[in-house]
């Protein structure tokens, strides 16, 4: 009786916008500065102008290059000990990258096992995955990890060991949905007829196909990590003295800020940019994905 | 509905007991807490008497149990440092980290939700992508810098606003925009996706097909439903600003609860910092539940379920 | 006198689609117009652009819109606010979301006329409770109260009617009202249209798939395709003599007016909608028609074979 209805045309609100441009470019100067840092973290060694440990008290708070009176040989200036600012700078990006990726591999190993098991398997595992993440979401994170660092002794170790404990929540969320969506597609449920394992299709079907999400929080998490070990090494439960972390130059130049504010605006501009960066690199990797992950 | 909020309590309960269980254990980590009390210089009959004078000669378990049946009933302890019941020190410094978590709360929500319409309202355009990069930023910002940068910009060099202290309320103006910086760019983007969602829906349509003014059609029949997951973000966002404060209140030298602790892990006053602990999420899973039933009062969808 | 509604030439595009290229129509006061095509033909975005309410990307343009003699292309936002639903108002297909989920219907009634006719909340209730009664809704002053939730689809189509009436409108566009509702109710709803149409003396654009409903209600149809009207005119004239060939293949198993039979598939014509490109010429039809030869590439004139029917062919009239 009606005319046939055979393709609805575009709905409205479906329109795409033309932002590529933008996003491009905004991705790309993230992912400049990501390579940065990771060429000044992996050849921190060789880019050191001079030892970032070594204190020298005659030249104690040089100031940096764009200042009256500053001196040819520290770049950025001497911090309170006389300890060239340029080569901490670099050692510190070195120690928040290897902070970064390594709490984001362990909190990754953790959320991802836990969020893929609920979301395969459903029902109790999946209950017991969700309590898992109510639970650690309730916990504030900076206190207890301030809490074990105090309790323990400050050390690199410890400190991946917490973060990662602490930080799994959003890789089991976005695992646990992702994975959900997965599990009901057509060839998952083909590898169930061809009678697969439930480990190998959870290895071999899901894990690939959700993997471009997990990237994207990891990107996340990575920035995460950083900005909170520089927030404990700032409070003095972080990484420990001497080493350069920048949130601990912070710590350490801020009784000189009134009168140097360039002490504090270094490493801080240096942690900011870094965070930007990869958070830039993130959410372009998302929309070149059509990854979401928000849950 | 009832069953609903039910079941959510009982999971609030067992959210609760958990973290009990963990912050009892995290304090039992370092070994013998009696040695780590008595101090560096003290004699092995030192010790004994701190182990017993504390009850750590008991086992493990009748210590938890002890410490779960006495906070049930509001007792949290006393203080190793303070000798005081560690409850009447939370009670004492909570008012500064619940003024100091409702101001950054007002300023974000003050920022973001005109923000987020905005960008809405303009979406694709350059407002939108500079409200986009602010959010951006926002992120990317280390709040324990910032709330240093602005001590040297508003507290030294224009002398507008004290450094640190609790004596008034402008001294909660800068740790509450430090604080609210952390929730902006979350409260942003949601306000910004659900106006979107909310404006290309079909209800939009027929309200501009009413000829209703432009308010009208933004604020009372988009924002009312782009607000349901931005109230329960909010009440997510309150929570961890709660928990976040705690770096905060030491680079204004506010003293909060968060100050509290990072004092008492210095001093391995574990009493207290289990307790802060607790209390911290027991305030988050509480503001959680707030958030399920404000959800319920503006989604008539959910009352009736 | 002049048309209620009265559309000449009208021109929307969405980027470089070209969703209506240059339709014309007009709605007489107290006449029902249907306006008939296959999906995507550009049936809703004439309707919206009478409403002004296209998406943004949407551009439009006309030799002339006018409603009651009033231009509407130089109206400016807030004047084309008052209009709509005051004057000219307009209902939607999709009733399950058309209305806003966080207000009861009460509200969501009272508003409108609040809004035009300044009218207090006890006129508006009780005007909203008496249209609520008017569409065959029982327990009125009940329904009032509760939330578009609580509401079947035949329920919440019938508040959007009430809804549209609220300020006595002249003109009613009514897009598709009854495509998303059961069989059962989809008649219902459209006798009560209808016999609204006829009690009120409103103006309606009927926009359908439905041609028993165009059999049944219209006054005149146009037949639209590829964003041109194709032919145009009374109903009884439209089915009795069709003369544009894509007409002919919508009407092929309907003979005469009220003697439709039901179920049976309608407008197999093979083939869809083109998508028309900018600098298009002669007859988008020309893919599906038989009759089709070379000159229907070039300019295709309009014939008018009596003073109330016209169609787009190069065939002769
Ligand atoms: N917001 C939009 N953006 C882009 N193209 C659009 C938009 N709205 C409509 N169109 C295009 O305009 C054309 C006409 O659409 P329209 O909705 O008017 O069709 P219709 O005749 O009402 O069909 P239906 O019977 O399915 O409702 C379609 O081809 C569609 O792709
Ligand atoms: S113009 Fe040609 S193609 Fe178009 S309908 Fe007429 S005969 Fe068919
Ligand atoms: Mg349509």
């Amino acid at each position: 009786m009606s005319i046939a209805t055979a393709s609805r045309g575009a709905r409205r609100g479906e329109r795409r916008s033309p932002r590529r441009g933008w996003r491009s470019a905004s991705t790309w100067i993230g992912a400049a500065i990501v390579a940065i840092a990771a060429f000044c973290a992996v050849f921190a060694p060789l880019l050191m102008p001079h030892d970032p440990f070594a204190q020298d008290l005659g030249k104690r708070l040089l100031v940096p290059f764009w200042m009256e009176g500053s001196d040819p040989e520290h770049l950025l200036g001497t911090d309170q000990l006389g300890r060239d600012y340029l080569s901490r700078l670099i050692y510190g990006c070195r120690i928040s990258m290897l902070i970064g990726v390594t709490v984001s591999v362990v909190s990754g190993v953790i959320g991802i096992t836990l969020g893929v098991l609920g979301g395969f398997f459903g029902g109790r595992v999946d209950d017991a995955v969700l309590f898992a993440i109510t639970t650690r979401l309730s916990i504030p994170v900076v206190l207890v990890a301030l809490a074990v660092v105090g309790l323990l002794g400050s050390s690199m170790t410890l400190l991946v060991a917490t973060l990662g404990l602490l930080l799994w929540d959003r890789f089991a969320v976005v695992a646990r949905s992702t994975t959900m969506q997965v599990r009901n597609l057509d060839f998952v449920a083909a590898a169930w007829c061809a009678g697969c394992s439930r480990f190998r299709i959870l290895l071999h079907e899901v894990l690939p196909n959700i993997a471009s999400h997990l990237v994207v929080v990891a990107t996340l998490e990575i920035a995460l990590a950083i900005l909170l070990e520089a927030a404990l090494s700032f409070l003095g439960l972080g990484v420990p003295p001497p080493l350069p972390s920048w949130g601990l130059m912070i710590a350490e130049a801020k009784d000189y800020m009134f009168f140097s504010p360039w002490v504090i605006v270094i490493p801080g501009v240096a942690l900011f940019v870094l965070v930007l960066g990869i958070n830039l690199f993130g959410d372009g990797l998302r929309d070149s994905f059509g990854a979401r992950s928000d849950p | 509905m009832l069953q609903f909020f039910v079941r959510r309590l009982i999971v609030a309960l067992l959210v609760a007991a958990t973290v009990m269980t963990l912050a009892f254990v995290l304090t039992r980590l370092s070994g013998d807490l009696a040695i780590s009390i008595a101090g560096p210089n003290a004699t092995q009959a030192d010790v004994d008497a701190v182990r017993r004078a504390y009850g750590l000669d008991r086992p493990l378990l009748v210590q938890f149990f002890d410490w779960v049946g006495r906070a049930l009933t509001g007792d949290l302890g006393q203080s190793y440092f303070f000798k005081t019941p560690v409850s009447a020190l939370i009670a004492e410094r909570m008012p500064v980290t619940l003024t100091l978590g409702l101001t950054g709360l007002v300023i974000a929500l003050a920022v973001s939700l005109p923000l987020g319409i905005l960008a809405a309202v303009r979406e694709n355009t350059a407002i939108d992508r500079l409200v986009q990069v602010v959010a951006l930023l926002g992120q990317a910002m280390p709040s324990f810098w910032l709330g240093l940068l602005l001590m040297i910009v508003f507290g030294l060099q224009l002398g507008w606003l004290p450094i640190s202290g609790t004596g008034s309320w402008d001294n909660y103006v800068m740790p509450g925009v430090v604080l609210a910086f952390s929730a902006i760019p979350a409260l942003t983007r949601l306000t910004r996706a659900g106006m979107i969602q909310s404006m290309a829906s079909d209800y939009i349509r027929t309200a501009r097909a009413k000829g209703l003014s432009r308010a009208s059609i933004l604020l009372k029949h988009a924002l009312r439903n782009a607000a349901i997951p931005v109230v329960a973000i909010t009440a997510v966002q309150l929570g961890f600003m709660l928990g976040g404060s705690i770096v905060i209140e030491q680079v204004f030298a506010l003293h909060g609860v968060g100050f509290l602790a990072w004092e008492s892990i210095g001093k391995n006053d574990f009493p207290v910092v289990q307790a802060v602990v607790l209390v911290l999420a027991v305030i988050y899973v509480a503001l959680t539940m707030l958030a399920d039933l404000m959800n319920a009062v503006l989604d008539p969808r959910l009352r009736a379920s | 006198m002049t048309a209620l509604l009265e559309i000449e030439q009208l021109q929307v595009s969405f980027g470089s689609t070209a969703a209506v290229r240059g339709a014309s129509l007009s709605v007489a006061r107290g006449e029902t117009h249907c306006l008939v095509g296959e999906s995507g033909c550009g049936k809703s975005v004439t309707a919206l652009s009478v409403m002004n309410l296209l998406a943004p990307n949407a551009r439009r343009s006309a030799k002339r819109l006018a409603f009651e003699g009033q231009d509407l292309l130089g109206l400016s936002d807030s004047g084309m606010a008052n209009l709509r639903g005051n004057a000219m108002a307009m209902i939607f297909q999709e009733p399950m979301t058309s209305l806003n989920p966080a207000y009861t219907v009460g509200s969501q009634m009272t508003e409108v006329l609040r809004r035009h006719k300044r009218a207090s909340q006890r006129a508006a209730t009780d005007r909203a409770a008496d249209l609520l009664a008017r569409v065959g809704i029982t327990a009125p002053g009940l329904r009032l109260g509760q939330f578009p939730h609580q509401l079947s689809g035949g329920l919440r189509q019938r508040v959007m009617i009430a809804m549209a009436l609220m300020c006595e409108p002249r003109l009613l566009i009514a897009d598709e009202p009854t495509t998303a509702l059961d069989v059962t109710v989809q008649a219902q709803i459209l006798r009560l249209l209808s016999r609204l149409q006829r009690d009120l003396g409103l103006g309606m654009l009927l926009i359908t798939h439905d041609l028993g409903i165009v059999a049944r209600v219209a006054h005149r149809v146009s037949v639209m395709y590829a964003g041109e009207v194709v032919e145009s005119a009374p109903t009884a004239e439209l089915f009795a003599n069709p003369r544009h060939p894509y007409t002919q293949g919508l009407l092929r198993c309907v003979p005469v007016p009220g003697r439709i039979k039901r179920d049976e598939p309608l407008g197999s014509i093979p083939g869809t909608v083109p998508r028309i490109a900018p600098g298009f010429a002669g007859c988008a039809f020309r893919e599906r028609c038989a009759f089709a030869d070379e000159s229907c590439s070039s300019a295709i004139p309009r014939h008018r074979p009596s003073a109330a029917h016209d169609f787009l062919c190069r065939l002769p009239a």
